[in-house]
């Protein structure tokens, strides 16, 4: 957290919680599918299914799976754009249990892919990314973070490590979650710098690695 | 960083807060001044699209009292407490329209920190360059207190809201009037003193009533802090004693008094009304829909 997440994010109101805190967390997805929007399946956990209609989080979630950022001036009219996208939104009430009260779980599909996320919005924009694709994470996109997918053997995040550190990408914090020995993993690093496009390239081409993705800092500080 | 580093930082107490800010995230002090100059003129901007509107917001609740006031006669002879009342209106009213705003720290606290800081400027005919470094200071403090406490209502309450903001205003305004680190924090701290126990209990859930009217209160009372502290005036109790109280505070708060509209005025027969009509529903209780008072 900086400086500038605390005088800021420049937004369209009302609310920093409600509002920009949820088209971050509508922008994570956006970012981790990489391909446009088709439908969104949201629920809403809390009280962003409590209050979040008079606080246009429905708006400001879509306006992210769009792509837009918190002070985009068509955050208002987000429904309308999603259709002119072709982006189908569905909102329903869930129960995610002891976690923070706005959170919001988002099952976005697009063309060929489809990515589950979710994040809680905890007050002044800030988000907290908890799961990705049933995995358990903990971000908050204040860095850019590398997401794989792959199948747990030995030394994959040491492979991952020494890429890392080849590319001159530094970092800043790690989460590693599997299903099993020997089956899915998924492991979400926090970097101080964007792993370079050719580095990614080359994690992408492994054996075993089902699925990448370089999301970009979504916090201004 | 605490408040109590921040109170015993060098002189100015902004330049050690963004020299620390850089060293932890990296970021180029030039481009964060950079950047808090354009944000100043973002809440420039949105005072004056909100002193000049009185369109309303979706509820109908809030929308015309900044331009109101601004418009109206000035009763007490106190230009400076209007001014700070009508900024702080002015940007929060922006807010409810789902205009433009600068969230700090949060949207439903946005007008507390222009309202005082860019109030008394604008009084005192201080040029906005000179609000840069105030502002640093203002998010240092906001800083100070979210890494002990929360500075969202649904988490602590509207002290952790507006407490938050009247504070980083209060050491802004402080700041700006030529006050001592001591003096920032110490304004800071009475500000955050005088807002413990404060609920969060919008109405209909929307962030309007109370929140507009509070924004220009809190950024008077974080003026009247700042002038406090000028005359060396300190908080009995120590500013991370006073930040550990609100955050017990906060946890003590029952779920209904944190923005959820379950209790205070959002659970008011108008309170509820405004809530029925907004669902497009007759109100449970009480008969028939109550004529809301408008404009």
């Amino acid at each position: 957290m900086s400086l500038l997440d605390m005088i800021g994010p420049v937004m369209i109101g009302p609310s920093s919680s409600h509002t920009a805190g949820a088209c971050r967390l509508g922008l994570v997805a956006h970012h981790l599918l990489g391909e446009a929007p088709r439908t969104a399946s949201i629920g809403l956990h809390a009280s962003f299914a409590k209050t979040g209609r008079g606080h246009g989080t429905h708006l400001a979630l879509v306006a992210g799976l769009l792509g837009y950022l918190p002070d985009d001036s068509r955050l208002p009219d987000a429904f309308a754009e999603a259709e002119k996208a072709e982006l189908k939104a569905e909102f329903h009430d869930v129960d995610l249990g002891d976690v923070h009260p706005n959170t919001a779980q988002i099952d976005l599909k697009g063309d060929t892919g489809s990515v589950t996320v979710i994040g809680s919005s905890t007050g002044g924009g800030i988000i907290r990314v908890g799961n990705v694709q049933g995995f358990r994470v903990d971000f908050d996109a204040s860095q850019p973070t590398l997401l794989l997918r792959y199948v747990d053997t030995i030394g994959v995040i040491a492979r991952v490590a020494t890429t890392l550190a080849a590319d001159g990408a530094n970092i800043a914090a790690l989460t590693c979650a599997r299903e099993k020995r020997g089956g899915d993993a998924l492991l979400a690093i926090e970097l101080d710098q964007p792993l370079s496009e050719p580095a990614l390239n080359f994690v992408r081409a492994w054996a075993g690695m089902a699925w990448t993705r370089m999301l970009p800092k979504l916090m201004d500080g | 960083m605490t408040l109590t580093d921040l109170m015993n930082a060098p002189a100015p107490a902004s330049g050690w807060v963004l020299a620390q800010d850089c060293e932890e995230t990296g970021l180029d002090p030039a481009d964060i001044r950079a950047e808090m100059a354009r944000r100043i003129g973002e809440m420039r901007a949105s005072i004056e699209r909100g002193l000049s509107s009185d369109a309303k917001s979706i509820t109908g609740m809030v929308g015309w009292n900044a331009k109101g006031l601004w418009d109206a006669p000035d009763a007490l002879n106190a230009p400076l407490i209007r001014r700070v009342q009508a900024y702080a209106m002015a940007v929060n009213e922006e807010n409810a329209r789902m205009g433009r705003i600068v969230a700090a720290p949060t949207a439903g606290s946005a007008g507390t920190i222009p309202g005082a800081l860019l109030g008394v400027a604008d009084h005192l005919g201080i040029p906005d360059e000179r609000l840069v470094d105030p502002m640093i200071l203002a998010a240092g403090v906001g800083k100070a207190i979210s890494k002990r406490m929360f500075i969202s209502g649904a988490a602590g309450g509207c002290q952790a809201e507006i407490g938050s903001s009247a504070a980083m205003a209060a050491a802004a305004v402080t700041e700006l009037l030529g006050g001592s680190p001591r003096a920032c924090i110490q304004a800071a701290s009475l500000a955050l003193m005088n807002t413990i126990g404060l609920v969060c209990d919008p109405v209909g859930g929307y962030v309007e009533v109370p929140c507009v009217s509070r924004n220009a209160f809190f950024a008077v009372h974080a003026v009247s802090a700042a002038q406090l502290a000028l005359a060396q005036l300190e908080s009995f109790i120590p500013p991370d004693e006073v930040l550990g109280a609100m955050a017990q505070v906060g946890r003590m708060m029952p779920a209904q008094l944190r923005e959820t509209a379950e209790g205070g005025l959002a659970q008011t027969p108008t309170g509820l009304a405004v809530t029925a009509r907004m669902e497009g529903r007759q109100p449970d209780e009480g008969g028939g829909m109550i004529e809301l008072p408008m404009a």
